[in-house]
């Protein structure tokens, strides 16, 4: 299945500055691909130059096999956008908004008014309708950006922060309605929240310095985590041993390389390669008579791959 | 065509959303009313025409149309919603044409306003109302071409008041080259040739040739491609401003 947008090889530069330094990727429908990286790594830049707000300076831009440098008012008819900050007209009100994004996206009649009542519904902004953009506050703004972007039911949804300012109530809400989206739509979003990128995304890129420093599921990403496999074995009570004492113990169970503290009753054990050594670890607290007050297999720390991809280089 | 008039309709709208149209409208009828009759002699003159109150109209235009058009495009940029603007399936010249259709618009109702002189003059006496119906049509094309200046100048800044005060300095300039201000300075050692050129390019020159009642296609071709030109430009800057950054 050819790929609903693909770009190859972009790169955009600000007189001596190269701030997207050949990006190449594709989404699918059904993939909901996050953008992730530091702030000024590139990430709303490549986001502006695929919705035709600015011009790259190399590459190409391909939506659902058009070449979108090259027609940009039919790209631009596929795509929904939400830039960051989710600006909008201050004076008009989200229905006098939403009525001009209608109109100038060719919806009219029966067709405009119940797309708009349904949107309305759906981002849950039907209280404000009538007041001002100016004097709304972020959560209600950043959601009438999304009513607009979502109004003439998109191919490809690109959301620069879709999340950015809201509550968690409202975050969690925005994501459902990722979710929802997603099986009909190729989306991209950006984010610096990494927990986001597991609970919404099916596929995520890391981006720093304008380039593509990863590429990969959550569940790859969290694999390059040195935590990955490791066992995490905390201990509750009053009579526990220190620190050194259990990295004595453990250090001796087949198959594990090192131990490290993690906090203050937590203990990490580390596998050497990919040796499994739960079951040892298990058995010598269970000889020791440690009690134990939480005991699992890290599945890898986001914040920690982030950090050393993005600071590695 | 359609997104065209959806930007039309949006821009015009906008100027009454907020005080900006009803403040305007109000200081616009109050100054030219002054020009007329204190600066004018409206009555002293003993004329019934209205060429007391047109010319002013150019100085009055000078503060007042950048006043108005400073915003077109300074504020898009400064409120981020041009780059929403821009990735709506808009071409750049149906943005830019409507949004400066919306100025010329509202300028037009503002200036559609000052009916009432004309309206005195045909009952205190016998106007030429050919006249006055090519002087409006002369005004509000020379409040085309100070529109268009603006607009333009406006899409290179984020800041109004830059978009401003630049804005009355260009619109300065093309008011007075055809007076001594502006001649004098290059007749000394510009070639003849260019000398009638500037002075070619007098908004006041023109405008007055219209008002005395002499309609010539060569003034209404100047405004209409001054018009166009600057148009053109404002269109040019936007695309360039999307490779620049």
């Amino acid at each position: 299945m050819a790929a609903m947008l693909e770009v190859r090889d972009l790169v955009k530069r600000f007189g001596p500055f190269t701030a997207v330094d050949g990006i190449s990727f594709e989404v699918q429908r059904g993939e909901v691909l996050g953008f992730l990286g530091p702030n000024g790594a590139g990430k709303s830049t490549t986001m502006k130059m695929i919705t035709g707000f600015l011009g790259p300076s190399a590459g190409t831009v391909t939506v659902n096999q058009l070449d979108a440098l090259a027609n940009p008012i039919m790209a631009k008819t596929r795509i929904g956008y939400l830039p960051e900050g989710a600006p909008a007209y201050p004076d008009m009100t989200p229905a006098g908004f939403l009525d001009f994004i209608a109109s100038v996206r060719g919806l009219s009649g029966r067709e405009r008014k119940q797309r708009i009542a349904e949107i309305t519904e759906r981002v849950e902004i039907g209280r404000v309708m009538q007041q001002p953009i100016e004097t709304l506050s972020k959560g209600f703004k950043r959601r009438v950006g999304l009513a607009q972007a979502l109004l003439h039911d998109p191919e490809i949804l690109i959301l620069d922060e879709p999340t950015d300012g809201l509550d968690p109530n409202q975050k969690f809400q925005v994501r459902t309605l990722i979710q929802e989206l997603a099986p009909e739509k190729a989306i991209i979003i950006s984010t610096h929240i990494l927990e986001e990128v597991s609970a919404v995304c099916s596929r995520a890129l890391i981006i720093a310095h304008g380039k593509v420093v990863a590429d990969g599921t959550p569940g790859e990403l969290m694999g390059r985590s040195r935590f990955h496999n490791a066992v995490v074995l905390e201990l509750k009570g009053d009579n526990q041993p220190d620190f050194e004492t259990l990295r004595a113990d453990l250090i001796r169970v087949p198959g594990v390389a090192s131990v490290e503290p993690d906090g203050d009753r937590r203990v990490v054990v580390f596998p050497e390669g990919t040796a499994t050594v739960t079951d040892g670890v298990s058995q010598l607290a269970g000889a020791r008579g440690w009690q134990i007050g939480a005991f699992y297999v890290d599945p890898g720390r986001m914040d920690e791959v982030f950090r050393s991809i993005t600071q590695g280089n | 065509m359609g997104a065209m008039t959806t930007v039309f309709r949006r821009e015009l709208a906008g100027y009454f959303a907020t005080p900006v149209a009803w403040v305007f409208i109000v200081i616009f009828l109050l100054t030219t009313a002054a020009f007329a009759f204190y600066l004018g002699n409206f009555f002293e003159r003993g004329q019934a025409d209205l060429l007391s109150f047109f010319t002013y109209l150019p100085w009055l235009y000078l503060f007042l149309i950048p006043a108005i058009g400073m915003r077109l495009w300074s504020e898009e940029r400064k409120t981020g919603t041009i780059e929403l603007l821009l990735t709506l399936p808009i071409s750049v010249p149906a943005a830019v044409i409507g949004k400066f259709l919306a100025a010329w618009a509202f300028v037009g109702i503002a200036l559609a306003l000052t009916f009432p002189f004309w309206l005195m003059v045909s009952y205190l006496g016998d106007p030429d109302h050919g006249v006055i119906l090519a002087s409006y049509v002369g005004a509000l094309l020379m409040a085309g071409g100070y529109l268009a200046i603006t607009s333009c100048l406006s899409s290179l800044t984020q800041n109004q008041v830059i978009a401003f005060v630049v804005s009355t300095g260009v619109c300065f300039l093309f008011t007075v080259s055809g007076t001594p201000i502006v001649l004098d300075f290059v007749s000394g050692w510009a070639p003849d040739l260019l000398v009638d050129q500037i002075a070619g390019f007098s908004f006041i020159t023109h405008f007055q040739s219209i008002i005395g009642g002499v309609i010539d296609l060569r003034d209404l071709v100047f405004f209409a491609s001054l018009i166009g030109v600057w148009l053109f430009v404002n269109m040019i800057i936007i695309e360039h401003k999307k490779f620049a950054g």
